[in-house]
């Protein structure tokens, strides 16, 4: 026999899952109307209050320009869905969100995305989501892949029209997870000129990085191979036996807060910004520095950048220190930096280290070294293709029918 | 590290010289005869091996690739279905493999089917630009893929063998 009590808990715990289901259908639940001025009053019904205190504090003199800047957030995946939701809190003028992925219950162990949105679009779930956080943002969205030769060119007019005015935007996130999309956003934003932050996880989710490049001024994404911070595992005891990828929502988290605290510091002129922030998780080290663009970089578009850099700068002191290497690099009290990751396949004798040419701090490194000169290419490889006489068609046709 | 029977099927691919990608116009289509040139040969040593395993055709811009692969266990032929693009990156940056019918299927595998490579092919990749070429993806990236992830797929069952129609 079921209690009176039993049954009238029970009933408020249906009422509850009622109200819930009928929150997640209603298309009028409460939306708070657009503000059209950033107030500083302190009342429960403005938003703002506490971000407009950072001008009471003196800690930012101008925060409500963050409204005339419009942010890049490239990848909206672990790390950009929650930097786009904090510069949506934030206030943000506009977000201009790239990524051609959907949503996958696989990715539930990250933040901001939520299981009924598993199969749209990342960008159109999150954009819905951010808009009835905050309606004052305008948000763009496109749903491709930014590194086919398709999209390229349409990323590439965004990046340099998408802003409140029609013009550039302020700065492009880079929040993707593989090396082909950083590799094109450079490309992109090497041609334009573009200042962009660049972020990452590692694979085995207990680093990360944000790195400003700002092109010619600094190294670029592609003048070193990628940089790894340190995670003092011994790599042979590493395992990769049977996975690609791990991730962790904490590291995610921590990234896109590095990536939109500096964000915030570069848009609004407060504080130091950060061209190098690294995080170890496993011993919770934060190597800082500055990288010095590489004169032999193989983007004709950043010596180009460099080019015009040296043409125009160093009169002001903040630039004769860049010229001379930044910072001294911090180095960690006890020194047990000393993995290195010399792939096996690599020759021997290791180039002129290109961390040398770039000035990394202690635990950081490139990811693997290149050859000095590219001419002393690979045993392993075969003699040249010959210049071929035959058509492109012709060779099309003659490897359909081999 | 780079075995000694991938170390001789790398020998036999001849190397492309042309450093340009999809959006260089006219270098590009120097680059994709030579892509083409090596492919033909790669597959043309490979038949001559008894080791015929793919097949690759492109669009007319050379952008977007498509084919199959084939990898023999006990005795019987399993087919899949290869597609990538070539991203405007390239050939700094090596294609993306993909397999989309096995897309979900194993942890090797990015979103969208794409083959995880082994730590040596990026450091390997980036020393050989733009020597390396597509046939040296698939020589490098996708032949120990199917090599090491194919049996036991279909040790788990995961992978059947379908018979051929006709
Ligand atoms: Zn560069």
């Amino acid at each position: 026999m079921t209690s009176m009590k039993e049954m009238e808990s029970r009933i408020r715990e249906l009422e509850e899952q009622l109200r819930a289901e009928r929150q997640k259908n209603d298309q009028q639940r409460p939306i708070r109307e657009k503000i059209s001025q950033m107030s500083s009053e302190v009342v429960d019904s403005n938003p703002y209050s506490r971000l407009m205190a950072l001008k009471r504090m003196g800690i930012v003199d101008n925060y409500e320009k963050i409204r005339e800047f419009t942010v890049a957030v490239v990848g909206v995946g672990g790390v950009g869905s929650v930097t786009a939701e904090m510069l949506t809190r934030c206030g943000i003028g506009k977000l201009i969100l790239f990524d051609y992925d959907k949503v996958e219950l696989a990715n539930m162990n990250r933040l901001f995305f939520q299981p009924h949105q598993a199969g749209l679009s990342k960008v159109q779930a999150a954009a819905y989501t951010l808009s009835s956080i905050n309606p004052d943002v305008e948000m763009e969205t496109h749903n491709y892949n930014i590194t086919t030769v398709d999209n390229f060119q349409h990323f590439m007019d965004r990046i340099s029209q998408g802003s409140l005015t029609g013009g550039p935007v302020d700065l492009v996130l880079s929040c993707v997870d593989n090396f082909e999309a950083r590799m094109a956003i450079n490309t992109a934003c090497n041609e334009l000129g573009q200042t962009w932050f660049e972020s990452g996880v590692s694979e085995n989710a207990v680093s990360g990085h944000i790195q400003l490049i700002e092109p010619g001024r600094t190294a670029c994404f592609g003048c070193a191979p990628p940089l790894v911070v340190a995670s003092n595992i011994d790599e042979k005891t590493l395992k990769r036996e049977g996975v690609c990828a791990a991730s962790l929502p904490t590291t995610m988290g921590i990234v896109a807060g590095f990536l939109v605290q500096n964000t915030l510091k570069y848009l609004l002129g407060f504080g130091q910004v950060s061209y190098y922030l690294g995080y170890n998780a496993l011993q919770d080290f934060f190597p800082t520095m500055r990288l010095r663009p590489n004169p032999l970089c193989e983007d004709s578009h950043c010596r180009r950048q460099q080019e015009e850099w040296a043409n125009k700068a160093p009169t002001n002191p903040a630039e004769a220190d860049m010229a001379a290497g930044g910072d001294e690099p911090v180095v960690h009290e006890d020194n047990e930096w000393g993995i290195s990751l010399v792939d096996e396949s690599a020759p021997s004798e290791e180039p002129e280290g290109a961390g040398d040419v770039l000035g990394l701090v202690q635990g950081v490194k490139t990811a693997y070294s290149l050859p000095a000169t590219t001419s002393d290419a690979k045993e392993e490889a075969g003699a040249l293709a010959a210049d071929a006489d035959v058509s492109l068609e012709e060779l099309m046709a003659q490897m359909k029918t081999i | 590290m780079v075995d000694e029977a991938t170390k001789k099927t790398l020998s036999g691919i001849p190397l492309c010289k042309t450093k340009a990608g999809p959006r260089d116009k006219d270098l590009w289509v120097q680059r994709l005869k030579e892509e083409y040139q090596c492919l033909i040969k790669y597959v043309q040593n490979n038949k001559s091996a008894d080791n015929d395993w793919f097949r690759l055709e492109s669009n007319k811009e050379g952008t977007r690739w498509f084919g199959k692969c084939w990898y023999v266990h006990n005795l019987l032929k399993y087919e899949f279905d290869v597609e990538f693009d070539i991203p405007i990156t390239y050939p700094t940056t090596a294609p993306e493999i993909a397999l989309p019918e096995l897309d979900g299927k194993t942890a090797k595998m990015y979103r969208g089917g794409k083959i995880c490579l082994t730590d040596h092919f990026k450091p390997l990749w980036a020393r050989n630009v733009p020597k390396f070429g597509i046939g040296h993806a698939m020589a490098l990236g996708l032949g120990p893929w199917l090599a090491v992830e194919i049996p036991d797929m279909i040790e788990k069952g995961i992978v059947t063998y379908k018979e051929k129609d006709g």
